[in-house]
């Protein structure tokens, strides 16, 4: 297979050494004597193109390709430049670090991100505003929420409160017996949908009510075998709590293949077309639907005002969460799945 | 010490100059150095920000905690193992400093029960392959489940990070007048030039070669095998150590979920870097340049406005470009 090399082992260090300098001596050549920091983001242009940098948690989660799309689609069709980078997974700081740094050097005037942990790229938003770059958090809010101009995001709590009050709506009065499917632990939203779920159905973390719970990293197959793991122990449960549709879609598998799915009650967050199908199918009760086609389109038509006028939106603005359901319960506002695949995301 | 060797080094290259393609078939390293200066011209000539001093500098940085684990990595890969372990074991390390120093642990006590955590985890992944004889490859996939578990028993949560010694090593200075440099670049630096030295000048680095090479060979001639392959994992196991302090010099914010893939980007780095995942064959400088490289091509495709999915592509097919020029230029000399 492999020869082996009979050589000195000590020739590779030397050899090595020639490659480094070569390399060193090459780009120092043609780097010449330019030494002035340049972060083109630096100049704040009235009446310039927009130029945005986008970054999101990863590229493989359908709503954030849903995210993506929308910024791009909006920035075509407003003459922005926008360019679009990713985390690799849920919790890659690092890599959203790095793509901030890029971003900067390239020169984009605005700066939309979605971080994958609240506190995880302070300090490189700092940087970036100090910069005269304009950050807007796109779906998740930093904290402090007041590091970045301003947010465009679903109230997560909310949208966690609605699903809790339908699933109490479905309930009718019967002491809920719930397994929840959590997403990423320490991870803000999935925290933020937790505990608004518990608010809206009127549980506390502690409560005995609560027979089972898994962290799932949002995964549909993640999801079906913990729902299967939690269902060998506690079968009479009524209630599962999920942290968005591919949960929701293994916990329904699991409850299939049980025969369960007639007496327990799913709820859902996000909205994607998938998930509203499902709910029309009847395999969840209900999902609440958050809109970030919307939410991309608001940042980019923000970051091109900034870079037209130089005026910066400042604060939180929800763009707002819908309980989607065929079966409305009394006391909780909600749309039929027919309104929703007129208004989801993704495919 | 270090330079008068490149120095000469260097001159050893001009003697050479003559059968330049012998030497780049011949150096599997040169290859991956002539990557990344080709990259570095292309990105110069092709974006107006990328060839900026501080953007230099900047990937450098982004290269530090990936490249410092690759050095680790590479000196298990000598020894024809594998590590799929060491970014857990720094992830768990950065959570321990961090908790320790919010819960009044002074930073230097903290900095040193991580690096004795990761040390240790060293020698237990070393005594498990030395002892039981268990391959590497089987012992850091479990090592990795567990201390990723491990990780979130300890703290659910990130954790930030406040105390000026843990992010020591993202302090910036400027020297000359303008070229960043961070604290972490000096530490870097000086540990690929001790390894190097080690590797390369000293007994030990010899036989560090040679018991990848051909253990059994190795054993004939003297060298105890199993005292060298645990010292490998030992100081690997250190220098993970140092990776953790490196991660939150960069990101002053310890997070149980971060780093998933820095195993795989450590090999990448390795791979890159003309070093045989067969083992016995590769040096630290190699793993540098392969470091750099991955940084070099984020870097430089964003400038280029091109989007990261693209930027994955790219650096998998230099993965399987780099190992196949390897493969063609040995098929050569044989």
């Amino acid at each position: 297979m492999w020869q082996r090399s009979r050589r000195d082992p000590r020739s590779w260090g030397r050899r090595t050494g020639v490659a480094v300098a070569l390399a060193a001596v090459s780009a120092a050549g043609v780097t010449g004597c330019t030494s002035q920091r340049y972060w083109g983001g630096s100049s704040t242009t009235a009446g310039g193109q927009a130029v945005i940098g986008l970054v999101t948690k990863t590229d493989t989660n359908p709503y954030f390709v849903a995210l993506r799309e929308a910024a791009q689609g909006e920035a075509t069709k407003l003459g922005a430049r926008l360019s679009a980078q990713a985390g690799r997974f849920d919790g890659d700081n690092d890599g959203q670090v790095t793509a901030v740094e890029n971003l900067m050097q390239r020169g984009v005037n605005t700066i939309l991100i979605t971080p994958s942990n609240a506190t995880g790229v302070l300090n490189v938003i700092t940087q970036a505003r100090q910069r005269g770059i304009m950050v807007i958090a796109l779906d998740t809010e930093t904290k402090p929420a007041d590091a970045v101009d301003a947010t465009f995001a679903t109230d997560n709590t909310a949208a966690g409160r609605q699903q809790g009050a339908y699933v109490k709506g479905v309930l009718a009065g019967a002491p809920p017996r719930l397994l929840m499917l959590d997403g990423t632990p320490g991870a803000t939203v999935d925290t933020q949908r937790h505990n608004g779920f518990l608010q809206g159905i009127g549980l506390t973390d502690d409560s005995p009510a609560i027979l089972g719970r898994q962290s799932v990293n949002g995964e549909q197959n993640l999801a079906q075998q913990g729902a299967e793991n939690l269902l060998q122990r506690a079968v009479d449960v009524n209630s599962i709590y999920t942290l968005n549709e591919p949960t929701a879609r293994g916990a329904f598998s699991a409850l299939r293949a049980r025969g369960l799915t007639g007496q327990v009650v799913i709820g859902s967050i996000d909205g994607g077309c998938q998930g509203v199908r499902d709910v029309r199918d009847g395999r969840y009760a209900a999902t609440v639907m958050q809109f970030p086609v919307k939410m991309a389109q608001l940042a980019v038509d923000a970051a091109v005002e900034f870079a037209r006028s130089g005026h910066k939106p400042s604060g939180f603005h929800d763009t707002g969460s819908k309980v989607i359901t065929d079966r409305p319960v009394p006391g909780v506002e909600s749309a039929d799945t027919a309104w929703g695949l007129r208004n989801c995301w993704g495919t | 010490m270090g330079a008068a060797k490149l120095l000469g080094d260097v001159m050893y290259a001009n003697r050479t100059r003559a059968d330049l393609g012998e030497f780049v078939l011949r150096t599997p390293a040169v290859g991956p150095a002539i990557a990344l200066a080709v990259a570095v011209v292309v990105f110069a000539l092709t974006t107006n920000t990328f060839l900026e001093l501080d953007n230099l500098s900047l990937v450098v940085e982004q290269s530090l905690v990936v490249g410092t684990l690759a050095l680790g990595q590479t000196l298990i890969i000598l020894t024809a193992g594998i590590d799929l372990a060491n970014a857990a074991n720094m992830v768990l390390a950065t959570l321990l400093m961090a908790k320790l120093v919010v819960g009044g642990t002074p930073g230097w006590l903290a900095l040193l029960a991580g690096l004795a955590v990761t040390t240790a985890v060293g020698a237990i992944t070393g005594g498990l392959v030395t002892r039981i004889k268990l391959p590497p490859f089987i012992v850091t996939l479990g090592l990795l489940t567990i201390l990723a578990a491990a990780s979130r028993i300890y703290t659910g949560q990130s954790v930030a990070v406040s105390d000026p010694l843990l992010s020591w090593l993202g302090t910036r200075r400027y020297l000359f007048g303008g070229i960043e440099v961070t604290n972490g670049m000096t530490v870097a630096v000086v540990m690929y030039l001790v390894l190097w030295y080690a590797l390369s000048r000293t007994g030990w680095g010899r036989h560090v070669y040679a018991v990848g090479n051909e253990p059994e060979a190795a054993r004939l001639s003297g060298i105890k095998v199993r005292r060298t392959v645990l010292s490998v994992y030992l100081i690997a196991g250190l220098v993970y150590g140092i990776a953790a302090w490196q991660a939150l010099g960069r990101v002053p914010n310890a997070d149980p979920n971060a780093y998933q893939t820095g195993n795989l980007d450590s090999i990448t780095a390795v791979v890159l870097g003309g070093t045989s995942l067969f083992g016995g064959r590769g040096s630290v400088l190699g793993t540098l340049v392969g470091a750099l490289i991955v940084s070099v091509l984020r870097s430089g495709l964003t400038q280029a406005g091109i989007d990261d999915l693209y930027q994955n592509v790219a650096t998998g097919v230099l993965v399987i470009a780099a190992v196949a020029l390897d493969r063609l230029s040995r098929g050569r000399q044989a």
